[in-house]
């Protein structure tokens, strides 16, 4: 006997094993926290249930009561609980746990059932795993490895559907590979709050189609992509690119707005070719925004910066550094800091500015939020800059300080760490009259106009870790090397440290982060190996009254009436 | 403990060397009129037997059109790692090779990696590679001895097909089965 239940867990038997589930937990959930798999495909632990697809057939048996008397009845042979089996097979999605529930999932009949669930939705399949994207994550392709006959009995004419539908710019429908399991539908209509999917027609003739009129167009269309158990819905832009079992994982943080939604990098010999969701229950449950699935794009793009200059000639690294170091040590110095860098690197930004006495100001990016997860501050970091103590304020998004002060004749030189000074308000006389250092990724017309360039790496070339707008410190990994050449971004502040004549300091993760935990109160306990894939909640109160622009997104409620308006 | 052997003396017969002479030039002689079993290569090539192991080469069905739609299993199969594939998509202005959807943009093979092993041939689905009776592979450089996917092609040439699936699937397609 196992002990009794805390009162919100309910002793369940999965395959002759006792264990105990939350409430309202499903017979699916259930099984799995009994580690045992039940096949299913329309289920999705974030949708509502259908109960359609009928592969999570199980067997279900209840204890037995008397009916007259409520007295549990006895099985003499055992001495426990008779308990009643059901006649016929449930579908484990749709059944909560309730307390003695009894589930078996390996008995002849359940096989059974799998089996001809499987073979009924192979019937009119098409059978192109080779040319399918889907091929080695695809849950029909799994289950008919384990619950397919091998051959098909099926010897009348297979059923003929639109093969390339455009649903929307970014997703391409394969009608014939559809299960019609509705997960799409459901998503569409539950999360996205955007109901453009839908089936016509009856039968076998079903077929999934927007409404008429209507495009799956919606920021969210690619989750539906990666929720679909088959190769039905692809994404157009990873169509046909490269099969999923030559792609390595990395885990990464989604850096276009402040919400830094969980995700996986999947790269191939230095390549990245796509962006999909992690799970992270706390953050974006199994979601991401499409627009943040193609930032990948920058890191090959053309106006990509590989390579360190002076004056707009090529020079070597080292002199570039020394170049700027010496711009630094002439004193008057303006730091624009970036909301868009690391933890490690505003750390590091902190210690030159301190080092220097310079002012740092960041530059703020506001574009709308959507309330699902692309929030209103679309720098990923503003906080981690609060938390190391780059900046105490909030930033505008307009340098007009800045500007003043150049005007003034009060500033020598500028440094700016990836910030386009001119979107953010500087006009090129006022840029002509000091001489900026720009770290960057990208070209643009602060890089053209900049004394020294010094070429820094994009998200997914490095490693560190993001505070989001829960105060959620977050990590992510390097998932492909630089470019040839472009030293990591820390190693570039650290020597950027030491050419202006400060200290020379740690520029590697681990011994970073004990010089960050020993200065940063609030990320005093933290070592980068130490944190979770799920993140860290650090305590934001300090910074609490501050006026935060984001509205509400899916895990996260403004604390203050001011930053709801916004 | 030293083992002596007792050597006979030589019989005259054998010192004279004369019947070993004989018997030597008695094979040496035969073989003058005995067939060739050397060839003049490479003038003179050797017929290769069914099922041999050549060089991998991509093959075009019996209507001169490519079998691979770059699934790549071959490229993962591979275990030299010789195999090198770039997938692409086939425009929709084919009309007999549209709806196939995928073919290879790119396909190449590093014979210096390759090792004759077969294993592409056996993992492909649409029976599209196959090791056929080249045998010899030679270049200067190594840039030489990577054979691009048109030098597969025209090593491969074309194979009589069983299964036409891409036929029945377009014959199937507008045959249509709608209501
Ligand atoms: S397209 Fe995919 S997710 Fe949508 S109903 Fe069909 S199988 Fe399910
Ligand atoms: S024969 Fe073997 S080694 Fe050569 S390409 Fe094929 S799989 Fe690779
Ligand atoms: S040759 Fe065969 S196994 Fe290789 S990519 Fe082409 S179809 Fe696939
Ligand atoms: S998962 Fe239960 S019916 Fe589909």
């Amino acid at each position: 006997m196992i002990a009794p239940p805390k009162p919100d867990l309910v002793t369940v038997n999965v395959d002759g094993k006792d264990i105990a589930v939350p409430k309202g937990t499903n017979m699916i959930e259930a099984a799995r926290l009994a580690s045992v798999e039940v096949p299913h495909y329309c289920y999705h632990p974030k949708l509502t249930v259908a109960g359609n697809c009928r592969m999570c057939l199980v067997e279900m048996g209840l204890p037995a009561v008397d009916p007259a008397t409520k007295t549990p009845i006895m099985d003499p042979a055992t001495g426990k609980q008779k308990i009643n089996w059901m006649p016929r097979p449930t579908i484990a999605c749709a059944t909560n746990a309730s307390p003695g529930l009894h589930i078996r999932t390996n008995t002849p009949a359940v096989v059974d059932c799998r089996n001809s669930v499987t073979e009924f939705l192979l019937i009119n399949h098409p059978l192109d795993c080779p040319i399918c994207d889907q091929a080695g994550e695809c849950k029909l392709q799994e289950h008919s490895t384990a619950y397919g006959r091998g051959y098909s009995r099926f010897v009348e004419q297979k059923n003929v559907k639109p093969k390339r539908t455009q649903l929307g710019p970014r997703v391409t429908l394969d009608d014939e590979r559809c299960i019609l399991c509705s997960r799409c539908v459901r998503f569409s209509k539950e999360v996205a709050k955007d109901d453009v999917l839908g089936f016509i027609d009856r039968g076998s003739y079903s077929t999934l189609t927007c409404y008429p009129g209507r495009k799956l167009e919606n920021n969210y269309s690619l989750n539906t992509v990666d929720i679909c158990p088959v190769g039905a819905l692809t994404s157009t832009d990873f169509r046909f690119k490269m099969r999923v079992w030559f792609l390595k994982q990395t885990p990464s943080i989604d850096t276009e707005s402040s919400v830094g939604a969980n995700t996986e990098v999947w790269s191939r010999e230095g390549s990245i070719y796509r962006i999909t969701p992690r799970q992270n229950d706390a953050v974006n449950d199994t979601w991401m925004a499409d627009s943040g699935r193609i930032l990948y794009k920058q890191v090959k793009a053309a106006d990509r910066l590989v390579e360190y200059s002076i004056e707009g000639t090529a020079a070597l690294p080292a002199v570039a550094l020394a170049k700027a170091g010496g711009l630094l040590r002439a004193g008057s110095v303006a730091i624009v800091g970036s909301g868009r860098s690391s933890v490690e690197e505003q750390f590091l930004t902190r210690k030159l500015a301190e080092y220097l006495k310079a002012p740092v100001t960041l530059v703020s990016r506001v574009g709308p939020g959507d309330k699902i997860l692309v929030s209103a501050d679309r720098n990923p970091n503003v906080r981690g800059a609060l938390v190391t103590g780059l900046v105490s304020s909030l930033p505008a998004q307009q340098l007009t300080e800045l500007a003043a002060a150049i005007d003034a004749g009060q500033v020598k030189s500028v440094l700016s760490i990836g910030e386009d000074l001119t979107a953010a308000g500087l006009t090129a006389a006022q840029l002509a009259k000091v001489p900026v250092v720009y770290l960057g990724t990208q070209r643009n017309a602060t890089s053209e106009s900049a004394q020294v360039v010094i070429p820094t790496l994009t998200v997914f070339e490095k490693a560190g870790t993001f505070v989001n707008q829960q105060f959620r410190l977050q990590k992510f990994a390097k998932a492909v090397p630089g470019p040839a050449g472009v030293a990591d971004d820390l190693a570039t502040l650290a020597q950027l440290i030491t050419a202006a004549g400060g200290p020379t300091l740690a520029s590697d993760l681990g011994a970073l982060w004990a010089i960050i935990a020993a200065e940063v109160k609030p990320l005093a306990t933290v070592t980068y190996a130490n944190l979770t894939a799920s993140g860290l909640l650090l305590d934001g109160t300090p910074w609490a009254a501050l006026p935060f622009v984001e509205g509400e997104t899916l895990h996260f409620k403004p604390a203050s009436p001011v930053a709801a308006s916004a | 403990m030293p083992y002596v052997i007792e050597r006979k003396p030589l019989t005259l017969l054998e010192r004279l060397y004369i019947p070993q002479i004989i018997a030597g030039m008695r094979v040496t002689l035969k073989h003058f009129v005995s067939p060739n079993v050397t060839m003049e290569y490479p003038e003179q090539r050797p017929a290769i037997p069914a099922g041999y192991r050549g060089v991998p080469t991509l093959v075009m069905d019996p209507n001169g059109r490519e079998k691979c739609v770059s699934c790549q299993l071959c490229e993962f199969v591979c275990p030299p790692k010789a195999i090198r594939i770039t997938p692409g998509e086939i425009p929709a202005d084919q009309p007999d090779r549209a709806h196939v959807e995928k073919g290879p943009k790119a396909f190449d093979i590093d014979m210096l990696r390759c090792i004759y092993c077969g294993l592409c041939q056996e993992v492909c689905p649409e029976e599209a590679i196959f090791l056929q009776n080249q045998y010899s592979m030679t270049g200067f450089t190594r840039a030489e001895m990577v054979n691009d996917k048109a030098r597969l092609y025209e090593l491969g040439g074309t194979l009589p097909d069983e299964h036409f699936k891409w036929d029945k699937k377009k014959a199937a397609a507008e045959h249509g089965n709608a209501h």
